[in-house]
């Protein structure tokens, strides 16, 4: 079958209901994007599809069809995407692995709403764990994110 | 610290610092193995690029702890580079070379990697500055005396070299054969706040943890490990997994039965259609209720000895107030988020791995004894480790030792990994503990004689450590934070012993180990001692830390900016504690309230004094992340097993604490200019009692038993 990732066409020899995550990772390389859990519990493995965070642990490869998918390595060419140059600025990251998926979620969330307060940050990042505990300086990030996103400084 | 033996390591184009580093093994453990000591050989920490880049190797594992930075910092001090040059490596598994100073081993735990590496990382810096300026002054044909050297250029004059341009000539001088390193005074790195260097790697997907590697042939093997602790491996029939698409082969294992399939995901449909007969445990298996009631009965009687001063049973006896109370902590897994995984590639008699792992002497040498070869033909690459929390440094080389069976089995090159369900259920825990505490008082309510048994298994006993860290049978781990307690130190009389029974259950080191229960122990008992006094529970405590000043100034500081002695908001409460842990001192004020009945963390303010800081913004991110893990333990985390088979399998039911629970933590850093104190762990023990704490200040509800609950 044929899945659009980043922007590119692959083609890809998979059964339908292999999750998204394991062709991702497993077929096309793109390691970026985490496993965790396996039951949409922890959002190490988010991804957009055609800009919707979605958990690819659970998503079937067969049910992607025409939507584009988009994985932290798509988020942006150069790493400077906002939610990017926020979390540098806020020194997010411990041991890093949830964050491809922190910052997926953060991604779609300021698509939909340009200033969350941190009721919007609680409710839409709580499905991505974190075992480090770095979710003060995500709510932080998410704030300067969305501040330079208004074009602040 | 001097460098003791010079040696150096022709890369391509550029200096490498290397000396001989002397390997001490007083009162801690070098692993038993097939390895004779290797010889004293080059050890490598710093490359200077003719591009003037500058490559740290670091000798322990970024964990999430920030080492990445830290130990950088460290070295960039003193050879006063340019910061922006600056990148880091893991170091190659090599015992020799990279053994932790004053551990005898590699690896990365005890909260102890930029203390214990304060020394040594500073000098290679300076040293290095030292031959680089040597280098240019010989170039110039002036006195090395007259030129300086800063931000990466060296200066004489008018004439000015950039450190990329002499590394080479650098690295063919003899390196000083002392440094003198800089005063406190002088630093400009140390003690400001440093931003991460695995920032850009970690925010676009691009940094390699165990699980992301790729090689090419390479496979994937998921393994069906008993289901029950105490169950064994009776037999299996692959056929049914052989004809899942995609898997190859199946083989067994000293843990199972491993599927070998193209993918992951192959790979565990292979093991869900694997068929395996196990032989149930004997009797009924381990069942944690059952055996925390064993505990608490065990409690009732003193166990080995670890401290008896004075006389306990008579002043218990003729004291008019006494106080008994019994604390209880479940077994924990750690749970870090990248699941447990190794790669294996075997090769004749040597092999490679590549793992996220915080013991690489360890594993090395497990490695080296399943293929009966050397440790030095076992090359190991570390990866990133998507947390580790202490699961990632087991004794037995748990996760490593199976890949490099699997590989082995399989002929083929394999990463073995885990599920989630596999990590949870997975054993190696933190073990459940009972304490049973009496306190006899006088008439202001202080402590004259306190009784304190611990129950819960040996993390030591059983492993390579044990004959060097279980002394008369007391796993000084079980009762960390407890023999040197200050509260125990100023009561007349005391006796402190121990229970350590065995059980099926695997258990291991957790983040900040023995001080999980202890300090749970401790502060919630001083809490009731304070309230059993009518006294104001800061006031209390400090009245009993006059000879501990830094617990006490902790302490105060938390409890100032907690806003102690003013009313907290409407249906909220607070409470606090303090504890010693790894050489940190850490007090925490916590704010609750209730929810019908949901017990809500709001703000944890904390004070810290490791006695040196090096990066205030990392030791914030450390007190911040010990603090929800703690928090984590305290309100949700109970492993439950019965019949052997532990209940909980995923984040579902055993529970991290997530965003919306978040409470908003404030650090205030003390710079005592004490010994330096740990980071990664010591925040992690004093959350628990804080928030029991704070919760008997609301509701009048004394909780003795992890997680706490109040329905």
């Amino acid at each position: 079958m044929k899945i659009e990732v980043n922007g590119s066409v692959h083609e890809v020899d998979a059964d339908a209901d292999m999750p998204l995550l394991w062709v991702l990772r497993d077929l096309l390389g793109l390691v970026g994007t985490k496993f965790g859990c396996g039951m949409a519990q922890c959002g190490a493995c988010t991804v957009h599809l055609d800009g919707n965070p979605v958990r690819s642990c659970i998503t079937p490869v067969g049910t992607v069809g025409t939507r584009a998918v988009t994985t932290i390595e798509g988020i942006s060419p150069n790493g400077l995407h906002v939610v990017q140059q926020a979390w540098t600025e806020t020194d997010v990251v411990q041991c890093g692995y949830c964050q491809s998926g922190q910052i997926m979620t953060a991604v779609a969330l300021l698509a939909k709403q340009s200033d969350p307060s941190d009721d919007d940050i609680d409710a839409a990042m709580s499905g991505n764990v974190c075992r480090c505990g770095t979710y003060q300086r995500v709510r932080e990030a998410i704030h300067v994110a969305a501040r330079l996103q208004r074009g602040g400084k | 610290m001097t460098v003791t033996r010079r040696g150096f390591l022709q890369t391509a184009g550029g200096l490498v610092l290397s000396f001989y580093v002397p390997r001490l093994v007083r009162g801690v453990p070098r692993p038993q193995g097939p390895a004779a000591s290797p010889p004293p050989a080059p050890n490598a920490f710093l490359r200077i690029g003719a591009d003037d880049s500058v490559t740290v190797v670091l000798a322990h594992s970024e964990m999430g702890q920030g080492v990445w930075t830290g130990l950088a910092i460290l070295i960039a001090e003193e050879l006063d580079c340019d910061w922006s040059r600056v990148r880091c490596e893991h170091a190659p598994a090599n015992l020799a070379l990279y053994a932790r100073p004053g551990m005898g081993i590699q690896m990365t735990g005890g909260s102890s990697s930029t203390r214990g590496e304060f020394d040594r990382y500073r000098t290679v810096g300076a040293s290095a500055k030292d031959m680089l300026v040597r280098a240019a002054a010989a170039r110039w044909k002036v006195a090395p005396g007259a030129c300086r050297a800063e931000n990466g250029i060296i200066t004489h004059g008018t004439k000015q070299l950039r450190y990329g341009a002499v590394a080479d000539a650098a690295m063919k001088l003899e390196p000083p054969a002392q440094v003198t390193l800089k005063s406190p005074k002088q630093w400009k790195l140390i003690g400001t706040k440093v931003r991460r260097l695995d920032t850009p790697a970690k925010i676009t997907g691009a940094a390699t943890f165990g699980i992301d590697v790729q090689l090419p042939d390479l496979r994937t093997a998921v393994v069906a490990r008993p289901p029950a602790f105490g169950a064994t491996l009776v037999d299996f029939d692959a056929a049914a997994a052989l004809r899942v698409p995609g898997v190859e082969k199946v083989v067994p294992t000293a843990t199972g039965v491993a599927v070998v399939a193209k993918h992951f995901w192959a790979a565990k449909l292979g093991r869900d259609a694997l068929v395996v007969h196990w032989r149930d445990p004997e009797g009924k298996g381990f069942d944690s209720t059952n055996y925390t009631a064993d505990l608490r009965a065990l409690t009732m009687k003193p166990g080995a000895i670890v401290a008896d001063v004075g006389k306990v049973d008579e002043a218990l006896a003729a004291a008019k107030t006494t106080l008994e109370a019994v604390y209880e902590v479940p077994y924990l897994a750690h749970a870090p988020m990248e699941p447990l995984n190794c790669t294996a590639k075997i090769d004749g008699d040597r092999c490679e791995i590549w793992t996220g792992t915080q013991f690489q002497s360890v594993d090395q040498m497990a490695a080296a004894q399943i293929l009966g070869t050397t440790p030095d033909k076992v090359r190991i690459h570390t990866t990133f480790l998507g947390g580790g929390f202490g699961r990632r440094a087991n004794p037995q080389s748990d996760f490593v030792a199976e890949a490099v069976v699997v590989a082995k089995n399989a002929g083929v090159p394999v990463k073995v990994v885990w599920t989630r369900e596999d990590d949870i259920r997975g054993g190696w825990y933190r073990p459940a503990y009972v304490h049973r505490v009496r306190v006899a008082v006088d008439a202001s309510g202080s402590p004259v004689a306190w009784d304190h048994v611990v129950a819960g298994q040996s993390i030591l006993t059983g492993t390579v450590f044990e004959k060097f860290m279980v002394r008369n049978g007391i796993d000084g781990s079980s009762v960390e934070g407890l023999a040197d307690s200050p509260y125990l130190a100023m009561t007349q009389a005391r006796r402190l012993s121990l229970h350590s029974p065995q059980t099926p259950v695997p258990v291991q080191w957790w983040r900040s180990v023995g001080n999980t229960h202890t300090a749970f122990a401790l502060e919630s008992m001083v809490d009731e001692l304070a309230h059993a006094a009518g006294k104001d529970p800061l006031d209390y405590r400090l009245a009993l830390l006059a000879q501990a000043p830094r617990h006490a100034a902790a302490l105060r500081l938390a409890a100032d900016k907690a806003g102690w002695g003013t009313p907290p908001p409407t249906g909220h409460a607070r409470g606090l504690a303090v504890h010693e842990c790894f050489g940190s001192i850490v007090a925490e004020v916590a704010e609750v309230s209730s929810d019908s009945g949901r017990i809500r963390v709001h703000a944890v303010t904390c004070a810290v004094d490791c006695g040196v800081p090096v990066n205030p913004l990392g030791i914030e991110a450390q007190m911040q992340s010990g603090i929800v893990y703690g928090l984590t333990a305290a309100l949700h985390g109970k492993l439950t097993i019965v019949g052997g088979k532990v209940v909980e399998s995923n984040f579902h039911d055993y529970r991290p604490l997530r965003m919306f629970e978040m409470p908003r933590v404030t650090v205030h850093l003390i710079a005592s200019g004490a010994p330096m104190g740990g980071i990664g762990e010591p925040a992690t023990a004093p959350i628990a009692p804080a928030v029991a704490n704070a919760v008997f200040a609301l509701t009048k509800r004394r909780l003795r038993a992890l997680p706490l609950q109040l329905t």
